[in-house]
């Protein structure tokens, strides 16, 4: 970082987190599970950092270490330049202000037995920030600003839409303050007219506060829309990660570029039959020692890839990809590169 | 008189669920047709009814459904007054369908292999040994690798993408016209999907199958559909061909909605700071809170007091292209 940048707002260093192995079906004794496997990046004071990936390569993982949900094998989540996982007992709710989450299901995250007024009252209650008229007010307020009518607070979390309980998840996301916000696909399970709002909602709050988002999702779209920079992770790493535009425009790491020709464009006059489909599905997390974990389903690997792994370097200034032959990863069709 | 070409001709299928006071109308009157060969998308968000659809031309409705009118005709036969026995024929051999989550679908104790031959004798009078020749046959086809292997193994010693796999070979074994598929993709990772898509649009291209895809993803549509039917709240609201509904939406919930996606490819091209993405008010109605007016009302731009009043019927712009506004069709 040169001088003058601030302090990351959240820095994650090395972070890894394995899951015992589980007997196979055939009592096959299996490796542990690496989940998140040596992941390093920062998010800067309001920015959004977008982390995109498929199934199964440990975002949720990821975001539950930060949240301390879970404590990483090794490695560390730094927040203010603070590490998180050496925290005092007496130091956790402080911490909690500074970040908070926001889940996929609004219907799951929210207790169904509490009205939406006292859902959104519950943390400035927890971490003791107002009182009486002062905490009732600032429920109005924070209802104001998600776009929730104050008549509605009185209204249980199944009286409402979809887009609406996510929009009481983000208010009380955001009745603590909080610096930065981790959300987990936080509009995947909403209905796609309702999406919108959830989003430009997010980069109003952001643009009004100067949030750091951590924007988990699959869809690219989406991530593409709320980012500067976006993270590609598969298989428990991260394989590329730099300027959401440049990265999305010409991908350097071959998963990225499969992983774009993939996205179904939503137009029907850029479609076209893919030239290179992506093979295979995900291996499981399991062993991925002295290669390139990408390598089984690479089409540009080589034997280098098979037998060393590639550790990520810097392209193009502010970009980081873990590929042996970054360099040589041919551009997206056209249409797609736009 | 449905043109010769056509091969579905759905006519004002109406569907409702419970009686007396409780009775919902999830379809109302829906129509469209499909021609051989021909991909139609049925759009819609949650609860539009486009499972229902599917679900009624197959004879699947749930207990509770109820069709209170309309045609589902399928070259001469109307599908909805068919005897059981002629459903069942039809099912198998004519019309076949992909579920979402193939695994509700799939026997989870029968191998893949068994599954297979076991419609191909029901509905063919396969013999065992030609069954399972052509079984083999429809897993080559629909790509999956080491096919004998996978004839002998259970649905849940597979992934999803390739249960999706098995399920459209099942769907193909009797050499169906349509195949009806329910968000064949929507469980499954991008590039997973970007398989299936190849894979349908493949088997459309070599067999001449005509496709009812239902989705809500704008983009599996733009890949896939040579016309989109869009529902909203149980009603079509817009039928066209592919492009010129992506290029000139007529219906404010279309334009609506198609402004409401990030298009990654027009973000990644754009050189200026990000455009606020247009935002649809509120959301869609419950079927209980349904009035006789436009159930897009509460949330258009442009309704008038006639839309609250009156539903707009289904009107012709062109030849391919008819929307049901009172704005814009009147
Ligand atoms: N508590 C756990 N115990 C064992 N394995 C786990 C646990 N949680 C996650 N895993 C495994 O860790 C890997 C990463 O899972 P994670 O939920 O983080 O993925 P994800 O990227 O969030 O996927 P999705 O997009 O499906 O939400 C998976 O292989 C998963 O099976
Ligand atoms: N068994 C049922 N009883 C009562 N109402 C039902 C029943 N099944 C469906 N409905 C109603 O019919 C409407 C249409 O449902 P349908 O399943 O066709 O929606 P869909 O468009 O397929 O939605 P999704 O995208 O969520 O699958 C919904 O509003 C739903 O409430
Ligand atoms: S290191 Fe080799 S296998 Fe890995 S992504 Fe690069 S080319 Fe492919
Ligand atoms: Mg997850
Ligand atoms: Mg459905």
């Amino acid at each position: 970082m040169s001088a003058g940048t601030p302090r990351p707002a959240l820095i994650l260093d090395g972070l890894r987190k394995e899951f015992p192995h589980r007997r196979s079906l055939f009592g096959k004794a299996e490796a542990p599970v690496r989940a998140v496997d040596d992941v390093s990046f920062f998010v800067q004071p309001g920015e959004t950092l977008g982390l995109v990936g498929e199934s199964g390569c440990g975002k949720s993982t990821l975001a539950r270490l930060i949240m301390r949900m879970m404590a990483p094998t090794s490695g560390s989540v730094l927040v203010d330049g603070q590490r998180v996982d050496t925290l005092l007992p007496s130091e956790v709710l402080a911490y909690r202000r500074k970040v908070q989450m926001i889940f996929q299901d609004p219907y799951a995250s929210l207790n169904p037995r509490i009205r939406a007024g006292d859902l959104i009252a519950e943390p400035l209650l927890i971490h003791g920030l107002a009182k009486g008229a002062a905490r009732a007010a600032r429920v109005r307020e924070l209802a104001d600003q998600v776009g929730l009518a104050a008549s509605s607070l009185t209204r249980f979390p199944h009286e409402f839409s979809g887009g609406q309980r996510q929009r009481i998840a983000i208010a009380r996301a955001l009745a603590v303050s909080p610096r930065i916000v981790v959300a987990d696909e936080p509009v995947s399970a909403l209905d796609v007219s309702v999406r919108a709002q959830v989003l430009n909602l997010m980069a109003d709050l952001q643009a009004e506060r100067g949030l750091s988002y951590l924007f988990i999702s699959h869809d690219i779209g989406t991530v593409a829309y709320l980012s500067q920079r976006v993270a590609v992770m598969y298989l428990g790493a991260i394989v590329e990660i730099g300027p959401a535009r440049d990265v999305l425009r010409r991908p350097r790491h071959p998963y990225t570029r499969l992983l774009l020709e993939a996205v179904p464009v939503a137009h029907p006059r850029l479609k076209s039959r893919r030239r290179e489909v992506l093979r295979g599905e995900v291996p499981s997390a399991a062993n991925i020692r002295d290669a390139c974990r990408f390598a089984p389903r690479c089409p540009m690997a080589t034997e280098r890839c098979h037998i060393e792994v590639p550790q990520p370097r810097t392209l193009d200034g502010d970009r980081l990809v873990a590929c042996h032959f970054a360099e040589d990863t041919p551009d997206l069709p056209k249409g797609l590169a736009a | 008189m449905p043109v010769a070409t056509d091969l579905l001709d759905i006519q004002d299928l109406t569907v409702t669920f419970g009686g007396g006071s409780s009775r919902v109308t999830a379809l109302h009157g829906v129509s469209f047709d499909l021609r051989k060969g021909e991909t139609l998308a049925l759009v819609g968000e949650s609860g539009s009814g486009k499972s229902l659809t599917a679900l009624s031309i197959m004879g699947l409705l749930p207990p509770e459904g109820h069709v209170a009118g309309g045609r589902v005709m399928l070259g001469s036969e109307d599908l909805l007054t068919q005897s059981r026995r002629d459903l069942v024929r039809t099912r198998g051999s004519r019309v076949s369908m992909v579920f979402q989550e193939p695994m509700t679908s799939l026997n989870p104790v029968l191998t893949v292999g068994r599954q297979l031959t076991e419609g191909l004798e029901f509905h063919r009078g396969a013999t065992r040994a030609a069954a399972k020749a052509r079984a083999l046959d429809l897993l080559k086809l629909v790509g999956l690798t080491q096919p004998e292997r996978r004839m002998r193994q259970y649905p849940h010693q597979l992934s999803g993408g390739m249960r999706q796999r098995v399920m459209i070979a099942m769907a193909l074994a009797c050499e169906p016209d349509l195949i009806i598929a329910d968000e064949p993709t929507t469980a499954l990772d991008v590039s997973i999907q970007a398989q299936i898509i190849d894979l349908m649009l493949d088997i459309k291209e070599r067999l001449g199958t005509a496709i009812l895809l239902i989705t809500h993803d704008l983009g599996v549509v733009a890949e896939m559909a040579d016309r989109i039917a869009v529902l909203y709240a149980g009603h079509v609201i817009e039928i066209a061909e592919s492009l010129t509904l992506f290029d000139t939406p007529r219906h404010p919930y279309t334009e609506g909605l198609l402004a409401a996606v990030p298009r990654l490819d027009v973000l990644v091209a754009g050189t200026t700071a990000r455009v606020r993405l247009a935002e649809l008010p509120g959301s869609v109605p419950s079927p209980a809170d349904r009035t006789n007016g436009c159930p897009f009302t509460p949330r258009c731009p442009i309704a008038t007091a006639r839309c609250a009043a009156e539903m707009p019927p289904m009107t012709p712009l062109d030849a391919a292209h008819s929307v049901a506004c009172w704005e814009r069709a009147p």
